[in-house]
């Protein structure tokens, strides 16, 4: 079976700004870092291999399917059930191996693009997931049916949550306006996280049911995380606010014109060093992508002969190379 | 679940994987710092990559075929056909009334289209051409923390066992996905399929978690101290590293076109 | 009588180039228990997943007359019941009860009916008392049963095996024959267990690299030490 990456949000290179996806790489590093070293800290060495396992488990179950109507279908992503077994220092470990893999092997999502599915999928995911299950543990405690209510929100915010920061992310870098992605990346996401919701459901119910020891594990000391419980609701918060901000004024974000302001500075310095009339046709656009075209053309037939010639010898290099 | 990676031996397979990595990220970087609507840069990235896909005997069908599995991402883009500034242009949709669209978007939008497509082929030409074992060295050799190259190491280890083992339980779901004689409708409620699969997903974690106990005691065995293994770090080469700065000069000099000839 | 299987010429590769069936053509009449066996990779898996249309090779297949194709596949289904190898590939809900009942809530019984299925299809197995039990603590014979139950509740009237006695100790081994003997159902088992099938089925079946090479009464086939050397089963 070939794995399809047909996600909505693992993003691909080519829809974010540099800057941004920068920006967003160095906060992901810094929290991975930080994920790193606490989980080097408190877990034995014991949760390697199942920190390891698990995120085998997971990348697969997302091949794990239901069918919804007319040839969609449900999928997992598992941040929330990664932050529910784990908790959430170790789930952000397992879900950037899943992430990293994913865009490295598999080319779903992108690989400057990487910082910011990182942050999306394996930073905002099971924070938001482990904060709102701890929270609703407490309220709802001993009750079993609180688990799964617990379980379900968890899963549905982190896939809601993470999609509004998609859509913000995008709408910042000027790809698709605020207007329209938050609106559709927030609907489309609202159906999908169900389906995350539900499937969550029915693992928990699973694992309840057979090893219930596996569920009572992290509940007994969410003091310890207390920094992921609050910065959790905090990135909520923050997103379901900003998001209909930004979508009512999609173009108030100046990134973007900051953007193209430094790209005319850095054509003006050029024209500065290397003045316009010393490479004619260079300023002509049309000419410049004619010329671009011959050149490629030209290059692509000199690989091709290279290589049709080198086949054509017997490889005594490459045997000589085994 | 099927590997990238395809053996041979061809001159791309055969670069530092180190040198590779980093290359493919500086290439990804600078195309994508382009600006919008410079088509002669694009044309030479292209043929950049197209070049060495083509060296690297990887099958030039295969990757691009590969490449476009990026591309429904594009409708996010989309909007800016219409939404983008003036001056705005008319397609005629039966005569009238017209689909007004804006220019400037329309070149935005096929700027991002092109600029994804390239960089997917950089990094399918990244993973079909290196084995994973020489990426995670590579890794452990730029500094990426060896605690998390063991986590992903064990993952790939186990990444097509455990898929083959939700291939199975998808087919004998199936198996027993059946309609009754006599009857047309099947297929329970959507939030029932929705918990059985569920359910799968549980009895598939389960088995990994007990899976990995085994895993942690093999390991055991073999002297595995907590510690991961120390990697031993060769220089790079003269020659790669030369490599690795022309081909960086010459991406700055392509950024350089893209600014000029860029909207 | 219609026989409820027939295979004319059937072929099968895999997406790799593999070829793993060849000029297959098989009768199957109703009632009949028949084992399948050959060296491992001859293609007995490959074979029963055909039985119904988890894979699709070329040449005929029918049951009970019906022609498989896309369309009458989930009626198919549900006169074949698959029982895998390993029982933890195939049962996935946190009861019992549940699992068994997959298959006719699935087909859209109503709750009753659906009860009523259940209660059948364990008790067939002798094992009514485990429908509250969360069948991932089960032992590896139990979970067999309970496999064979979660087929059995679609009531269909054939069933295919894939090794059935694989990693069972004696008495589950022992168990679970006597178990298959009762049942009334048309068998085919894919089987490395010579004794079962000596015990069990009166037809053998020998397949090798995909191609049918014996067919006849299991004992003359069992005595034929030749055969069996030449076909890698002893
Ligand atoms: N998914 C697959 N892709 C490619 N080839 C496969 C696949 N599954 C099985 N094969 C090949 O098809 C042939 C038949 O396999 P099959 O599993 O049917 O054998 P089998 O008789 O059931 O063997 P065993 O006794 O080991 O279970 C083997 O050569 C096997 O390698
Ligand atoms: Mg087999």
């Amino acid at each position: 079976m070939l794995f399809s990456p047909i996600n909505p949000m693992h993003i691909p290179d080519g829809f974010l700004s540099v800057l941004l996806s920068i920006v967003l790489w160095v906060i992901s590093v810094v929290l991975i870092g930080i994920a790193l070293r606490k989980t080097g800290q408190t877990i034995g060495e014991r949760q390697v291999p199942l920190m390891g396992v698990l995120a085998a488990a997971i990348f697969a179950g997302q091949m794990l399917n239901f069918s919804v109507t007319g040839g969609t279908s449900g999928h997992l992503l598992g941040a929330a059930i990664a932050a529910i077994l784990l908790g959430p220092w170790p789930a952000v470990l397992v879900m950037t191996s899943v992430v990293a893999v994913q865009a490295l092997l598999f080319q779903d999502g992108g690989i400057l693009a990487l910082g910011a599915n990182l942050f999306n999928m394996a930073i905002i995911g099971p924070f938001v997931a482990y904060a709102l299950f701890t929270l609703l543990m407490k309220l709802f405690k001993k009750q079993t049916w609180g688990l799964f209510v617990a379980g379900f929100v968890a899963a549905w915010s982190s896939i809601f949550i993470a999609s509004l920061a998609c859509a913000l992310q995008l709408a910042l870098s000027g790809t698709s306006p605020a207007n329209i992605a938050v609106p559709a990346m927030g609907a489309i996401h609202a159906l999908i996280g169900i389906g995350e919701g539900l499937i969550t459901i029915g693992a928990l119910a699973f694992i309840f049911a057979a090893r219930k020891d596996l569920l009572k594990a992290d509940a007994n000391k969410p003091a310890r995380n207390i920094g992921v419980v609050v910065g959790g609701l905090l990135i909520s918060l923050v997103l379901v606010v900003l998001s209909p901000l930004a979508s009512s004024h999609p173009d108030g974000l100046e990134w973007v014109a900051e953007k193209h302001g430094f790209i005319e500075a850095a054509r003006e310095a050029f024209y500065n060093i290397v003045p316009d009339y010393s490479m004619p046709g260079i300023s002509n656009p049309a000419l410049a992508t004619i010329v671009a075209g011959i050149l490629g053309a030209v290059i692509v037939f000199g690989v091709a002969y290279g290589i049709a010639r080198a086949e054509k010898r017997p490889s005594a290099q490459d045997d000589a190379q085994r | 679940m099927r590997e990238l990676y395809t053996p041979n031996h061809s001159a791309v397979h055969r670069i530092d994987a180190r040198v590779k990595v980093i290359f493919t990220l500086a290439f990804i970087v600078f195309l994508n710092l382009t600006p919008s609507g410079a088509w002669p840069a694009y044309i030479l990235f292209f043929t950049w990559m197209f070049s060495l896909s083509l060296s690297s005997r990887l099958g030039i069908a295969f990757v691009l075929k590969r490449s476009l599995l990026a591309l429904p991402f594009v409708l996010a883009a989309l909007p800016l056909v219409f939404t983008g500034p003036a001056p705005l242009g008319q397609i005629p949709v039966l005569n009238t009334p017209s689909l007004t669209y804006s220019v400037v978007g329309f070149y935005r939008f096929a700027s991002i289209a092109i600029k994804a497509w390239v960089s997917v082929m950089a990094a399918v030409l990244l993973a079909a051409t290196t084995r994973f074992p020489d990426l995670l060295t590579a890794f452990s050799q730029l500094k990426v923390p060896a605690l998390f190259l063991t986590i992903i190491g064990l993952m790939w280890r186990y990444l097509f066992v455990i898929s083959d083992e939700v291939t199975r339980m998808l087919i004998a779901r199936t198996s027993r996905s059946a309609t009754a004689p006599g009857s047309n409708r099947s297929g329970g409620s959507l939030f029932w399929r929705a918990r059985v699969t569920g359910g799968m997903a549980g009895s598939l974690f389960l088995r990994s978690i007990e899976r990995s106990d085994r895993v942690y005691a093999a390991m055991l065995s073999r002297g595995y101290t907590g510690q991961p293994a120390a990697q031993k770090t060769t220089r790079l080469q003269k020659k790669d590293l030369l490599a690795l700065a022309a081909g960086v000069i010459l991406l700055v000099l392509l950024w350089l076109l893209g600014v000029i000839t860029g909207g | 009588m219609e026989p409820v299987i027939e295979i004319s010429n059937l072929s099968f590769s895999y997406p790799d180039g593999k070829q793993a069936l060849e000029g297959i053509n098989l009768l199957v009449q109703p009632g009949e228990k028949i084992a399948l066996v050959g060296a491992n990779g001859a293609g007995k898996s490959t074979l029963l997943y055909h039985l119904n249309g988890i894979f699709t090779g070329s040449g005929m297949i029918r049951v009970n007359q019906l022609e498989l194709n896309k369309n009458n596949l989930p009626r198919v289904r549900a006169m074949v019941g698959l029982v895998f190898q390993n029982p933890d590939d195939q049962l996935f809900s946190p009861t019992v009860y549940e699992d068994v009942a997959y298959g006719p809530t699935y087909q859209g019984l109503d709750p009753h009916t659906v009860r009523e299925k259940v209660a059948l299809a364990l008790k067939a197995v002798h094992m009514e008392d485990y429908a509250q039990r969360n069948p991932y603590h089960l032992s590896s014979g139990e979970k067999k049963k309970i496999a064979i139950a979660t087929v059995l509740s679609m009531q269909p009237q054939i069933l295919a095996f894939d090794e059935p006695t694989a990693g069972l100790d004696p008495r589950a081994r022992r168990e679970l024959i006597d178990l298959l003997l009762e049942l009334q159902q048309t068998m085919i088992i894919a089987t490395h267990d010579m004794n079962m099938v000596e015990q069990l089925t009166p037809r053998t079946i020998l397949l090798n690299h995909g191609k049918i090479v014996a067919d006849g009464p299991s004992l003359d086939i069992l005595r034929n030490d030749r055969l069996l050397m030449t076909n890698g089963l002893i």
